[in-house]
């Protein structure tokens, strides 16, 4: 069983050290002139303007909530899918209704306008 | 597996156990697999650049690049080679370790995603019974990296666009997540290849064709592809996370954003278009691995055209798609194909 994970390992350690050579040959055989425009944070050919760190939308922080119920409600249907013919009617009676109770949920979101953009 | 194909494995083991011992064969033999595998990756991921050049200049009746080798066919080595010989710039403001840890944490989860993804029956690297989980575990991880070049850069275009890519990927990932459910509910496994073997009788895709269609669309808003490239929006944002990027450093992102187009290609093959099964029984002699190399082709086919053909999305719409109706969707098809499943048993 666990032995079938260990090609992944593997595989990830060759993934991170391609990932880091590349850049590295780029340091190295790239040429290195900074100089102080150069440097700078890119804006358009201005100086920059202001800070950069500037405050964002909530919306963003409202989506990455959304994600984690959703997302979890995901990772819990899996288990059902797989097991769903053994499991029969009830199994599927019991999904409905919490796949319902999330829908009122949904629902409230909707109407709250949390999934709205402009 | 043929006779002597058999033999000649049994007698690369021996060879290889006596020169390194057991214990380290196992790794070298492994090593040696991950680059079997890598190779023909990396390949594609090169290719696709041309190809992707070379499809939408014809389709824009031009010829697309044609200068270096015939046909343009040296290009990818040259923009390699370009990108490796070019200045990687640190922006004085950036946060140094954040700024360079970023594209290999995008590209390191579409390489690794590539251990579960079956070719043909047996051939495949990582042989685990949790794929599916796998690969949406692994490809969600490569949001960090793209949040992490946004913020690292200290730049205001690669902040705002890091944010849009991160909430546009995760949208988009929570309607991915739920057309698969569908698939489960049809094979009653995650194991991929076994997701195969239940297509024999008939493909995915036909009594699951709403899904396969949610499933399409929301990995090109997934890989960030036009017309869903918010994130890229050069008219906005200039380059959006990647604007601070420079030489390598940006070849790492594209290098991550092709993989992942890739993978997304397959995965929708043997998901949903019967992995390696021939579409008639006649057609079984031509080999599994060359029928999933058809079906991924034609579906990175249809990203290019998509790409050649659609004018960008607003961000508004995109989210709307994403949240208002894939959600819905796909929820409702998770019940029909339950019903389904309950009702006629094998569906």
């Amino acid at each position: 069983m666990l032995e079938n994970y260990f090609p992944i390992l593997v595989f990830l350690a060759m993934a991170i050290g391609m990932a880091v050579v590349m850049q590295v040959l780029s340091f190295l055989l790239g040429p290195r002139k900074p100089d102080a425009k150069k440097v700078t944070q890119y804006e358009c050919g201005f100086s920059p303007l202001s800070a950069v760190r500037i405050p964002f939308d909530v919306r963003f922080y409202l989506i990455a909530i959304l994600f984690v119920v959703f997302d979890i409600e995901a990772a819990f249907l899996f288990p059902w899918a797989v097991a769903f013919k053994q499991l029969g009617m009830i199994g599927f009676v019991e999904m409905i209704l919490f796949l319902l109770v999330l829908l009122v949920g949904y629902a409230y979101v909707w109407k709250k306008g949390a999934l709205e953009w402009d | 597996m043929p006779e002597n194909l058999k033999q000649l494995l049994v007698t690369i083991h021996g060879f290889g156990e006596g020169l390194l011992g057991p214990t380290l064969w196992v790794l070298a033999w492994t090593v040696i697999k991950i680059v079997i595998l890598l190779a023909p990756v990396l390949f594609m991921v090169t290719y696709i650049t041309l190809a992707e050049r070379k499809i939408i200049g014809f389709m824009q009746v031009r010829y697309g690049p044609n200068r270096v080798g015939i046909w343009g066919i040296l290009q990818p080595l040259a923009d390699a080679a370009k990108l490796i010989f070019k200045e990687l710039l640190l922006p004085e403001k950036a946060d140094r370790t954040v700024f360079f840890l970023a594209p290999a944490l995008t590209l390191v989860p579409a390489l690794i995603a590539w251990a579960v993804i079956p070719f043909a029956p047996g051939l495949v690297l990582a042989d685990i019974n949790i794929g599916i989980l796998y690969i949406l575990a692994v490809s969600s991880l490569g949001v960090y990296g793209i949040i992490m070049a946004g913020w690292g850069s200290n730049n205001r275009f690669s902040f705002l666009g890091g944010l849009r890519s991160a909430a546009q990927m995760v949208s988009y990932e929570v309607s991915m997540g739920f057309t698969l459910i569908p698939v489960v509910l049809l094979s009653g496994s995650l194991n991929l290849t076994d997701v195969v073997n239940a297509q024999k009788g008939m493909w995915f895709v036909i009594p699951l064709l709403p899904m396969f269609v949610v499933y399409f669309i929301s990995v090109v808003a997934e890989t960030n592809r036009a017309p869903f490239d918010l994130p890229e929006a050069e008219a906005e944002l200039v380059a959006g996370f990647i604007t601070e990027y420079s030489a390598m450093s940006s070849g790492l992102f594209f290098m991550g954003e092709y993989a992942n187009m890739i993978l997304v290609s397959f995965m929708g093959s043997i998901l949903f278009l019967g992995g390696w099964l021939p579409p008639l029984e006649i057609l079984s002699f031509i080999p599994g691995v060359i029928w999933l190399g058809i079906k991924a082709a034609f579906l990175l086919f249809v990203f290019l055209w998509i790409r050649a053909t659609f004018p960008r999305y607003r961000y508004d719409q995109l989210m709307r798609l994403g949240w208002k109706v894939f959600l819905p969707i796909s929820l409702l098809w998770i019940f029909v194909t339950g019903l389904g499943v309950l009702l006629f048993g094998k569906a």
